[in-house]
């Protein structure tokens, strides 16, 4: 069997870069594997050799991620290898936008199979589009060693071009792709099983998933700024001094509002960044960097609007879950709209 | 929302989008000047209050 050259995508975190302070860090190679790619040979049973690393900063890779895509097409070009693999990202979103999208070029432009991981609700599956394999992770990295495997198998089976099975049995992502399979029995008489299951209560498994958008109807727009009351808030996690309610740097249980009234501007020292995935220096220096009360504070002076709200909403939206975040985003909605706010700017890190 | 990665917020069903200055910063630039700096952000502010008065029928970013 010959062996599978691959080309390994990794965050400045798993390329051993650095932390949260090297986000900003623009892409590089290294010729050969770095971190725990050094493993993947062993693990593939002598197969998978990487060739080539490409290790990118979150922050850069999130905020340019066109940029770095012809960056990368260009180093996947020049090592011509049989597989890309990316991450895994786990519940990283930044990590999991830029390994999503890399594997949607290099296979879309390049026509190489291309494999990533990463937790559902990662915005990077989406980005993977149909053509990638994204093996189901959990949301941390403890789950490496359970998925580094898979990933590798369906990496390897789709280089020798053999065939993969349902994302139910391969533990990979259904990628909205329909296969023609013979079944045993037909379908009425399946559907007829899946209703009698379903008035029973029992659990079934229907075979149209309907699709989950996440649309919103827009909300109609302020009619009258001169009279109306506009709020700020932000997943940023920008707390008072000591984080006195203890918002989570991950994965948040709650969200907290705290009073603005009377204030021009958040000082340092008063206020704090309590969110745990990105570099809190700027606005630890600066709160309103991430919660512009100061400018706020002015617009409302000029006679732009009406009034700035008396408190913020804020949570921490790191590997928060979606289903939270949604609760937040009601319970928020419908404190403001009682008492009588038309408008939130909302801040995202 | 005002984000440095609007494709995020698109994805997850935001609205009305402006795009911000980075991640760790949104509406701020440690690299400028404060007052330079502040012009920025009240600036993002007002196109943030521009959006919040456009009629909108489907997901916009405001560029």
């Amino acid at each position: 069997m010959k062996t599978i050259r691959a080309v390994h995508y990794l965050n400045q975190f798993f390329g051993q870069l650095g932390g949260e302070e090297m986000a900003n860090l623009p892409p590089r190679i290294v010729d050969g594997p770095v971190g725990f790619g050094v493993t993947l040979k062993g693990a593939s049973g002598g197969r998978v050799e990487i060739v080539r690393t490409v290790i990118c900063g979150d922050n850069y890779a999130a905020e340019n991620t066109e940029e770095l895509a012809k960056e990368v097409l260009r180093w996947v070009s020049e090592t011509s290898p049989d597989l890309f693999l990316a991450g895994p990202a786990f519940g990283a979103g930044r990590y999991g936008i830029a390994s999503g999208t890399l594997c949607k070029e290099v296979r879309g432009k390049l026509g190489i199979p291309s494999v990533t991981a990463m937790h559902p609700v990662n915005p990077g599956v989406e980005m993977a589009g149909h053509e990638v394999f994204v093996v189901e992770a959990k949301d941390s990295a403890q789950d490496l060693k359970r998925v580094l495997p898979m990933m590798l198998d369906i990496g390897i089976r789709l280089v020798d071009g053999l065939s993969i099975g349902n994302p139910g049995e391969e533990g990979y992502l259904p990628r909205g792709v329909r296969v023609n399979v013979r079944a045993t029995k037909r379908g009425s008489a399946r559907a007829v099983q899946m209703l009698l299951k379903k008035l029973a209560g029992e659990p079934f498994e229907t075979e149209l998933p309907m699709p989950t958008y996440d649309r919103v109807l827009p909300a109609a727009p302020v009619r009258d700024l001169a009279r109306a009351i506009i709020a700020i808030g932000t997943e940023g996690g920008i707390v008072p001094r000591g984080n006195p309610d203890r918002i989570e740097a991950h994965n948040a249980s709650k969200w907290c509002r705290y009073d603005i009234a009377g204030f021009d501007g958040l000082e340092k020292g008063d206020y704090e960044v309590a969110h745990g995935g990105y570099d809190p220096v700027p606005a630890n220096e600066d709160p309103d960097r991430v919660l512009p009360l100061d400018a706020a504070r002015v617009l409302e002076r000029e006679g732009r609007f009406h009034k700035l709200h008396d408190w913020y909403p804020v949570t921490v939206g790191n590997v928060t879950a979606v289903r939270s975040a949604e609760r937040f985003g009601r319970q928020m909605g419908e404190a403001l709209a009682a008492e009588g706010v038309e408008g939130v700017i909302l801040t995202s890190t | 929302m005002i984000t440095a990665i609007p494709p995020i917020a698109l994805t997850v069903g935001a609205n009305r989008v402006v795009r911000g200055v980075a991640i760790p910063h949104p509406v701020g630039d440690p690299g400028e000047e404060p007052a330079v700096e502040f012009e920025i952000r009240k600036k993002l502010l007002e196109k943030a209050l521009r959006a919040l008065c456009e009629p909108i029928k489907e997901q916009t970013l405001f560029e």
